[in-house]
This record gives structure tokens, sequence and C-alpha cells, in this order.
């Protein structure tokens, strides 16, 4: 075999992973048109882009570009933060079990947002909910993987994952139970169940910077995480200076899961299933999940941000606990799968 | 062999978990050659190896081609040592040509679907000369143990790197596959890149090696021309071993006997 044949061989690959990504490309903007035209008033997606682009009446542009267009925008920027951290730590793990909900990572974060609202420092509003949440978030991320150590065994991260978010949870239960307004705990309590009804502009300049760091910094790291399929020493020997990978990672995945949590509250299970959703078609190869991850993410949240308005129920379904109910099935699922390799408490 | 030495470690000392593993080893190692680590379990032959890249730290001076090791930068380690760890670790299913083309990711080649045409042509090299070229898109997880070992030798290849490091690269491969790695190794010496292969078999160190260092509860108690490093002496003191000595087709030959 030539190199040029071996050319030929990684082109094929190459086009098929194109193909995919550009069909989730198609399936996301379908979802986004979707989600514009779902609610009370339901509109056809022809009178959604018409409404966006200032056409059709003048309730219609209300509906569609001020009610509905910061949650359509929310869930797909959210799903797809959501997404590609968890391709990213499953890649900088090399575990397809890890994942920031599995981690506490969202807990934390609403720990961090609820301290903030009910010790009174900001509303829902303002800048002070995001920064308390990332920095939360960084926290359990960084503290779980202190824990773990170098060579992370699964069972370690399951179970250290496992006390960080309950500790995060007791902690917001402690937080409610210390308030002496009841209205306030009702509110934070639906809020942690993670939704996107209601959110404003405002909401989406208040996450939005933060999730966009995120990205930035994650997809900056993307070829690092082939490096590590083989291992933290040899892509050490390969020239990747783990120790500043992990942090980066921990970083971008704090800053994009702690900015989503501030305005949505807790959105769980996406960052797990989005990456096990692309390995069939797009391959293992951890560099080349994060972007298909991130599209599959964002598919995820608006198909399930759809499906909260539709199913019939007597007061709304929050997203968050959609996504739990479908999540943590397949979360089972997965524990099967990879029986093995967690009773012998090793990757 | 100071005059044209690549790597020089000189009072080199590594202390783990409180530990002395490495005791005040000096040696200077040339291009060209092929170095066999040798010694009993635990006598620090794969902290040497991985003191040699940096990978992890250690007192004393390290240079290689003439700069300090502590003066390069991380990847321009990476392109100075090709590092082959033990236990060819793969964590994800990738084809075992993305593998080999890791070994191109000192050299700022971090995509192995965009490799320029001289990382490809180094790939295509190091797969051809560890004969793997026809298993190029298989998943390496799908290879058995002496495919894989080969696709690992292929990705330390692509480096293409002066130095090369191999830690007991032919552990749990039969006797054709150890000989096919080490003849690999072999050659890549004969091209100029010196090759530092930890082993556990004392014959294929004989066999192969221009160079054995003999490494005892972290010191270098012995180094030279295999039939002499290896000597009777050597062989009671540290390996506590009789062995059988001959000479084939002008190469040692050391059959490890009897213990004492």
């Amino acid at each position: 075999m030539s190199v040029e044949s071996l050319r030929l061989v990684s082109e094929g690959a190459a086009r098929r992973r194109l193909s995919v990504t550009a069909a989730l490309v198609v399936l996301v903007v379908l979802l986004a048109l979707t989600s514009l035209g779902i609610g009370p008033v339901r509109l056809s997606p022809l009178a959604v882009i018409d409404a966006l682009f200032g056409g059709g009446t003048d309730v219609q542009q209300i509906i569609v570009r001020e009610i509905r267009l910061p949650r359509t925008i929310l869930g797909l920027a959210i799903g797809a933060i959501l997404g590609l951290s968890g391709a990213a730590l499953q890649g900088l793990l090399r575990n397809p079990l890890a994942s920031p909900s599995l981690f506490g990572a969202p807990q934390s974060a609403a720990f961090g947002a609820v301290l903030v609202i009910s010790l009174g420092l900001a509303d829902v509003r303002s800048y002070a909910l995001p920064v308390a949440a990332i920095a939360m978030a960084f926290a359990s991320v960084f503290v779980l993987l202190s824990i773990a150590g170098r060579n992370a065994g699964l069972l370690i991260l399951i179970l250290a994952g496992l006390a960080i978010s309950s500790l995060a949870g007791a902690m917001t239960a402690l937080v409610m139970n210390l308030s002496s307004n009841p209205f306030v705990v009702l509110e934070i309590a639906f809020w942690l169940l993670g939704s996107l009804e209601d959110r404003s502009f405002r909401h989406v300049m208040l996450a939005l910077p933060f999730i966009a760091a995120g990205a930035i910094i994650l997809m900056s790291q993307r070829n690092a995480f082939r490096a590590l399929t083989l291992g933290e020493e040899t892509a050490q020997s390969l020239g990747v200076d783990v120790g500043r990978l992990r942090l980066l990672v921990i970083t971008g995945v704090a800053l994009g899961v702690g900015g989503a949590v501030a305005v949505t509250g807790t959105i769980g299970f996406i960052g797990l299933v989005a990456p096990h959703l692309m390995r069939p078609l797009i391959g293992h190869d951890p560099s080349r999940l994060l972007v298909p991850s991130a599209l599959t993410g964002a598919a995820l949240l608006l198909a399930a941000d759809i499906a909260v308005r539709i199913i019939p129920s007597t007061s709304d379904i929050k997203v968050g606990v959609l996504t739990s109910i479908i999540g943590v099935p397949f979360f089972l699922y997965l524990i099967m799968r990879e029986r093995r390799a967690l009773g012998g408490g090793v990757a | 062999m100071n005059g044209n030495a690549l790597l020089i470690a000189q009072g080199l000392n590594v202390t783990l978990g409180g530990r002395a593993v490495l005791n005040d080893i000096s040696l200077s190692l040339s291009s060209g050659h092929l170095v066999a680590l040798v010694g009993p379990n635990g006598a620090g032959k794969t902290t040497l190896l991985r003191a040699l890249a940096g990978l992890l730290p250690s007192q004393g001076e390290i240079y290689v081609g003439g700069d300090a090791l502590s003066s390069l930068s991380l990847r321009e380690r990476a392109r100075r040592f090709a590092y082959l760890p033990q236990g060819h670790v793969v964590h994800w299913p990738l084809p075992a040509r993305d593998i080999v083309a890791l070994g191109r990711y000192p050299h700022g080649a971090t995509d192995p679907a965009r490799l320029s045409p001289k990382d490809a042509e180094a790939v295509t090299r190091a797969m051809q000369a560890t004969d793997v070229m026809e298993f190029s898109e298989r998943r390496v997880t799908e290879l058995s143990d002496g495919e894989r070992s080969r696709v690992a030798l292929a990705r330390v290849l692509a480096v293409e790197a002066p130095v090369m490091l191999a830690d007991e690269p032919t552990a749990s491969l039969d006797p054709r596959y150890q000989i096919d790695v080490m003849t690999n190794l072999r050659n890549a010496a004969d091209g100029g890149v010196l090759v530092i292969v930890v082993t556990a078999l004392l014959g294929l160190a004989a066999r192969f090696a221009d160079t054995v260092l003999v490494l005892s509860e972290g010191r270098l108690v012995s180094q030279g021309a295999p039939a002499e490093a290896l000597s009777e002496q050597v062989m009671r003191d540290v390996f506590r071993i009789s062995a059988y000595r001959a000479e084939h087709q002008h190469e040692a030959v050391i059959v490890p006997w009897a213990g004492i």
C-alpha cells in the first residue's frame, strides 16, 4: 500500500463524518424551527421564518422573536455545551461513563446559585448567579479529579461523583431548609428541576458568554484527547502537558455547565448520552466526537423542550425532569454494558 | 564514548514515595546503538527509562544531543525521545493507522486525517517496517497481542526520534514476535537511532544488544558488551542464577540455567 492509498482510505472516513455532521446540523435547525413554532399559538415553520425576519403579524413577531427565540437559543446552546462537556470529560478520563451530571457538576453549580439567591446577594438576573454556579462547578470537578488521581478507575470516579452530587444536594437542601421565606423555597425548588420556560434575552446574555468561553476552551484542546487514548504517561511523552490539559478541561466544563445551570437549573444526562449516540456513527476517536456530540446535545435538549410542551399534563413538566427520566435508564443500560470493567474497578 | 555521546546522565537520583529508586546513575550512550537495560524485578529499570525521557522528576543532569533535558520544552522532548511504555494501553478502539499517526503528534501533526506528505511518509515507513499495513484500518482492540505490539512499535518508530525508549516490548509475545520486535529495534539502531530497551529476557539482550546495562537495587552495577556485562559473576550476584554461555554466529548466547 502506498502513501497515496493510505490517504484515500481516511478520506472515506472523513466523508462519512462530514455527512453525519451535516445531517445533525439540519436536524438541529429543524428542531429549532419547531421549537419556535410550538406553544399555545402554533406556527408553521414557514410562518416562523417569516416572523423571524420581520414578516407576519406583530403578534407573531413578538411570540417568535421575544418569547420563543430566547428559549430556543438557550436550548440549543445549553444542549450543545452539555454534549460537548460530556464528550470532553469522557476524552480526558478515557471513560465512556464520565459526564458532568455523574460528577455532580450541575448539582454543585445549582448549590452555588441557590446560595447566592437565598443570601439575597443577587436576583435571578444578575451575573453573580452564573459566577457562583461556575465557581461551584469548578470546585466539584476539581475535587473529583483530585480524589480520582492520575489513572482514575471507573469505580472511584463514580463513587466520588456520587459523594459530591449528594453533598451538593444536601447543601442545597440545607439552604432551602434554613430559608425563612416559603415562596423563595418553592421558587428555588422549581428552578432546580431545570426548565427553559419564560426565559428572556437577559438570560441569554447571562449564560451565553460563559458557554461560548467554555466551548472555545474545550474545542482548543480537542486533539490532545486523541493522544490521551494511549494513557496519560504516553500522552505526556508525545508532548501533551497533561496537568494543564486537566485544568483547562475542568475550567471549560465549569464555565459551560455553570453558565447553563445559572439560567436553567439542573438539566442532566445530556452530556452522558450524546457521545454514546455518536460513537456508532463517528467512531471512537475522542477528538472527532466533540462537535457531533455538541450537535446531538443541542438536538436532544431542543427535542426534550419541545416534548414538554406537547405532552399533555395538568401542570408543566420541567425539561430537566424529562432528561433525567430518559437519561437515568440509559445510564443503567451503560452500567450493564460496562459491567465487566466496573467489576474490575478499572476502566 | 563521551565525545559523540547522544544521551548523558550524571548523578541521576529518583525518589518515589520516600524511597530511593535510583541511586547515582551515570551513563553515556551514543547513537546507532541498541542498549539493553536488564536487572531483577524492582531494580528500577522502568523508572530509569521514565527519568531519561523526563516523564518523572529526578535529581541530577540529563543531556540529550548536547542540551540539558530540563531546558527543553515538552514538545521538544517528545521529538527527541520516542517512548513505548509496557502493556500497549489503548483506551479507545481507534484504527491502527490513527494510533501509528500519533507518533507524529510531537511534530505538530495532531490530526491523523490531515497529515502532511512528510508525516504520511513517516507513518507509512513505520507501518511497513513493522508489517502492519494490512490491518491499517482495523481497530487496535480487535488485534491479537502480537499484532498490537507491532502497531505500538510502529507508533514509536513513526516519531523518528534520535532516542527510542522501549519498556518490555516483548512481554507476553511468542518467540517469533519477540524476535520480530527485537529485529525492528536492531534495524532502528542500525539506522542511527539510540535504542534503549528494557527486557527481562537475557537471551534476547545478549543476542541483539550492542551494550547491556545491568541495574540492581537502583544502581548501575555492570555495563559493556553483552558477554562482559552479563559475566558469570553478575549472573550470580545480581540475578542469583547460573547460565549456559556460548557463541553462535558471532553473537553471545546466554541461557539462564539454574538458580543459585
